[in-house]
């Protein structure tokens, strides 16, 4: 029975989740540098042991309003295509091994920008963990209007 | 077998460092064939690698050294003369060498590399001396020839390329005697100074002299300096892996973060000493940063010194002579940036040589000295490496080009006209185009240029050319700083810290409301710079956040693109060298940052690209003019506007030019709808489209073809794309004839080249194609007035 592991992290109080290894790491960081007329995704840029880290503020990317940047933040470092880039989210959660069974697509019903971030649902223990297209998840030129 | 590989892998890297030296040896020996120093250096190379290949069994390549070497011993030994023959015989023996070295790199052993009709052909070249001479008598006596003048005279010579003495241990000179030697200081002098320091006088001899006035410090130091032991080349340096350098890197950056967080806690408890400590813990670790960064970088020498055997063997091939001058040779680049502009620059060099510079016959007969030049200059210009590859050549027929991008249908006839001349140049990097007459095995068959160009935007540069027809081409490449360090300014804006490159500012005003103080030209801000109206851009404003005041700021003067201009900021801070990052792609459509910095404190700070501020600057200027509705008369009253001419049905629709960000054509089948809109994927956004067709009410058949030509105008991160029928030209807006419009979308009319002309509300058609374009990258440069 195939198995994959994901990350996971919430957001808005909604479990999230990416596989293990399109992550670099995770920690929290506190001084972002904005970057004025960047797309209103794009939560700040930080210091990662010299490399410049762009931070996608998911809370954004999903049609909520702009997470709060001061004080500490949960970082989800992605390895992306080449240039690492960080997902800004509220908690951190376990690394969780899923079978493919506890896979489904995404709801129906489910609507709005959250739609196209998710690739499909896993039924976890008592609640449901949304699997995350990386790729669009960290595209801060995506349409979120 | 693990410790054999080892001494395999060290032999290798040796020997390849020794064969681009031999390389370069070689080609001065060409120049130079009289100098015995480069004769033995070159030797004692061979010498090197026949004796570790003998020992470690790789018989084929001492065989090939050793044939080599056989041909330097007769070259040293004076039997034979140097001519460009044995020259390139010997280079021919260096490849071999080479060739067998990749194959051992890559295979473990020698392979089937030829060499042996490399050995015979130094056989042949060994044997046959006499005969050799007698035909090279006439090249090599000419080359003497042409040679003899730049020679410089052998003893000097001698001196400049002897390698520094091996210093004795414990064996110092005298400073006295070097002192005296140097003419520093008189023998009579250096003599009673040791006269009292037998008398008693305990200070040095140095110190003596210098306090009665008998030598100057300067002097001094410098014999000081070449008395204490010198090291030896092996000792100042030494090999380190690339990536134990960044993986240090790393730690360090691990070490700033956790040095912030120390001193953060240190200021919280407030000990003094405790954060006196933590201060010297902060520098100290800065400089350790800075310094493992700087090991990083390389001088671009590195990549040039391969290239004057590449001009050698092409221009001998040739025929034609060339002159190598390079300038600038210790400009650093990171070592990733020097990796990925070696083979662009290379291409360029052959390139030169082909077709930029003429043959001797031709430049005689153009009245130009029989030897062309080819400079390669490297320096450091507004946040950029700048690296340029000049010919005396023949330069390039902009005419030629623009006819045949013509023919090539990359542009339009009627577009030459209204081209730039650069940007007719700028065809050459279209792919598939050459304007070579005939093809050479070097190049001219239409592929390379278009290469370089790909290439060097893969790392963020920019190539361009500009070339005057009988005179000379340069072609400039633009390097981006990533990684590189440069000077700049820290300045604060609102509340956040960015970072001016230093190369752009001129100077610095402080703005106190009273003695100096910010002026509006009709909403405009400037600032009289000693009697002169200097334009002002507020960086606040510029970068959309909210407008300050205008007192106890400071106004930085830069200068860029030619403009100079003033840029308002809150603080300036202080200079440093800062280490420029790539920003991430995502940013770069902004175009307001030139890259990112670790600040001091450990946090990212923004590069301003001060070009592209300017720009800004300057377009905010015009179009506040051309789109802003509420003053109409004023704003078509500047004379001298540049207008771009396009064609919609019957009309002639004029749009300002410097509004005008890029002109495009998109094949009619790329236009998509999104609801009522059309809209054209581009650069990976959605262009929304609108046509002004439609837009002015002139509603005109759809006209043939496959393409629609369209004019984009972007703004902050934000596109939009105005489609016309066609460009007609370019025109320089006279104030002749002209009144207000009545209609919806327009200016005004006015006659331009004769014939009535409707000038477009561009702001106006912004909307109409993106009701949202000023909201959200709201450009208070354009609203403010």
């Amino acid at each position: 029975m195939a198995s994959r592991q994901f990350a996971t992290f919430e957001v808005a109080d909604q479990l999230f989740g990416v596989e293990v290894d399109t992550v670099q790491e995770v920690l929290s960081y506190n001084e972002y540098t904005p970057v004025p007329l960047a797309p209103p995704a794009v939560g700040g840029l930080f210091n990662l042991r010299g490399q410049v880290i762009a931070a996608v503020d998911l809370r954004v990317q999903l049609g909520l309003p702009r997470q709060s940047l001061e004080g500490p933040v949960m970082n989800v470092i992605l390895r992306g295509d080449g240039e690492p880039v960080s997902l800004l989210v509220d908690r951190i959660g376990e690394v969780v091994d899923l079978d493919d069974e506890a896979f489904e697509p995404p709801p129906d019903t489910l609507g709005g920008p959250t739609r196209e971030l998710v690739v499909g649902t896993f039924k976890l223990d008592g609640r449901l963990m949304l699997a995350l297209d990386v790729r669009q998840a960290v595209d801060t030129y995506r349409a979120t209007t | 077998m693990e410790d054999l590989g080892e001494i395999v892998g060290e032999f290798l890297m040796e020997s390849h460092e020794n064969l681009d030296q031999i390389d370069r040896d070689l080609v001065d020996l060409e120049q130079d064939p009289n100098s015995r120093d480069l004769i033995s250096r070159i030797f004692r190379a061979i010498h090197t690698i026949k004796g570790t290949s003998g020992f470690l069994a790789f018989g084929r390549l001492e065989t090939l050294a050793h044939a080599g070497e056989s041909l330097l011993s007769k070259l040293r030994d004076g039997v034979m003369p140097v001519t460009p023959q044995t020259i390139t015989t010997l280079l021919a023996t260096i490849d071999g060498v080479r060739s067998l070295l990749a194959e051992i790199e890559a295979n473990g052993n020698e392979g089937d590399v030829d060499v042996e009709s490399i050995i015979s052909a130094v056989h042949a070249q060994m044997q046959a001396p006499l005969a050799e001479e007698k035909a090279s008598a006439e090249p090599s006596a000419e080359a003497a020839a042409s040679n003899e003048p730049e020679v410089a005279p052998a003893p000097l010579d001698e001196q400049g390329s002897r390698p520094a003495p091996e210093p004795v241990e414990g064996q110092r000179r005298p400073l006295g005697e070097m002192l005296v030697e140097s003419g520093a200081a008189q023998p009579s002098d250096v003599g009673s100074a040791l006269q009292s320091q037998l008398e008693g006088d305990e200070r040095k001899l140095g110190t003596i002299l210098l306090e009665e006035g008998k030598a100057q410090p300067a002097a001094v130091t410098e014999a000081l300096q070449q008395q204490a032991p010198k090291r030896s080349v092996a000792d100042s340096a030494i090999r380190v892996d690339v990536d134990l350098l960044d993986n240090l890197m790393n730690m360090v950056g691990e070490l700033v973060l956790a040095r912030n967080q120390l001193v953060r806690g240190v200021m919280e408890v407030g000990d003094s000493g405790l954060v006196r400590s933590a201060q010297r813990l902060g520098m100290i670790t800065s400089e350790l940063q800075a310094g493992i960064m700087k090991t990083r970088m390389q001088p671009i020498d590195h990549i040039w010194s391969k290239l004057p055997r590449v001009i050698r063997d092409l221009s001998a091939s040739l025929g034609k002579q060339v002159q190598l001058v390079m300038q600038g040779k210790e400009t650093e680049l990171d070592r990733s940036l020097l990796e990925a502009v070696k083979d662009p620059l290379t291409h360029l060099v052959r390139n030169a040589v082909d077709h930029g510079i003429e043959e001797t016959e031709r430049r005689v007969a153009a009245g130009k000295s029989p030897e062309g030049t080819l400079t390669l200059r490297a320096y450091h210009e507004g946040g950029h490496v700048a690296v340029e590859v000049a010919d005396d050549g023949a330069g390039m027929d902009v005419d030629r080009i623009a006819q045949k991008a013509v023919e090539k249908g990359l542009i339009r006839a009627d577009q030459v006209a209204s081209m730039d001349k650069r940007d007719i140049m700028a065809m050459v990097f279209q792919p598939g185009f050459s304007t070579a007459a005939k093809v050479t095995n070097v190049s001219g068959r239409g592929v390379g240029m278009d290469v370089v160009k790909t290439n060097i935007e893969r790392i963020g540069g920019a190539v361009s050319v500009d070339s005057t027809l009988g005179e000379g081409t340069v072609w400039r490449l633009n390097i981006p700083l990533t990684l590189a360090i440069i000077q700049a300014l820290t300045v604060d804006c609102g509340d956040q810290r960015y970072v001016v490159p230093q190369v752009a500012v001129l100077e610095l005003v402080f703005i106190d409301g009273q003695s100096t103080k910010i002026e509006y030209a009709s909403g405009a801000p400037v600032y009289r710079l000693r009697g002169k109206l200097l334009p002002l851009v507020r960086l606040d404003g510029a970068l959309g956040l909210e407008v300050g005041g205008d007192q106890g700021v400071y106004i930085m003067v830069l200068q860029a693109d030619g403009r100079r201009f003033g840029l308002v900021v809150d603080r300036v801070l202080n200079t440093e060298e800062v280490v420029v990052k790539a920003l991430n792609s995502r940013f770069k459509d902004i175009g307001l940052y030139a890259g990112a910095t670790i600040l001091g404190d450990g946090k990212v700070g923004l590069i301003l690209d001060v070009s592209s501020l300017a720009r800004r600057s300057h377009l905010a200027a015009d179009s506040k003019e051309s789109t802003v509705g509420t003053s109409r008369e004023s704003k078509l009253a500047t004379n001298g506007e540049r207008l771009l001419v396009t064609a919609v049905g019957e009309r002639r629709v004029a749009i300002p030019l410097d509004t005008v960000t890029r002109l495009e054509e998109f094949p009619r089948d790329r236009i998509e709808q999104a609801g009522s809109r059309e809209v054209v994927q581009y650069r990976g956004q959605i262009l929304p489209l609108v046509r002004l067709s439609h837009l002015l009410g002139a509603y005109t058949e759809e006209l043939e073809g496959d393409t629609v030509s369209v004019v984009v105008y972007s703004e902050g991160g934000r596109s939009v794309a105005l489609v016309v029928d066609r460009i007609v030209d370019i025109a320089e807006n006279s104030t002749t004839a002209r009144r207000d419009a009545e209609e919806d979308g327009l200016v005004g009319t006015a006659v331009i080249q004769q014939r009535v002309t409707e000038l477009l509300d561009v702001r106006r058609a912004i909307l109409a194609a993106d009701p949202n374009f000023y909201q959200d990258s709201d450009d208070p440069m354009l609203v403010e007035a």
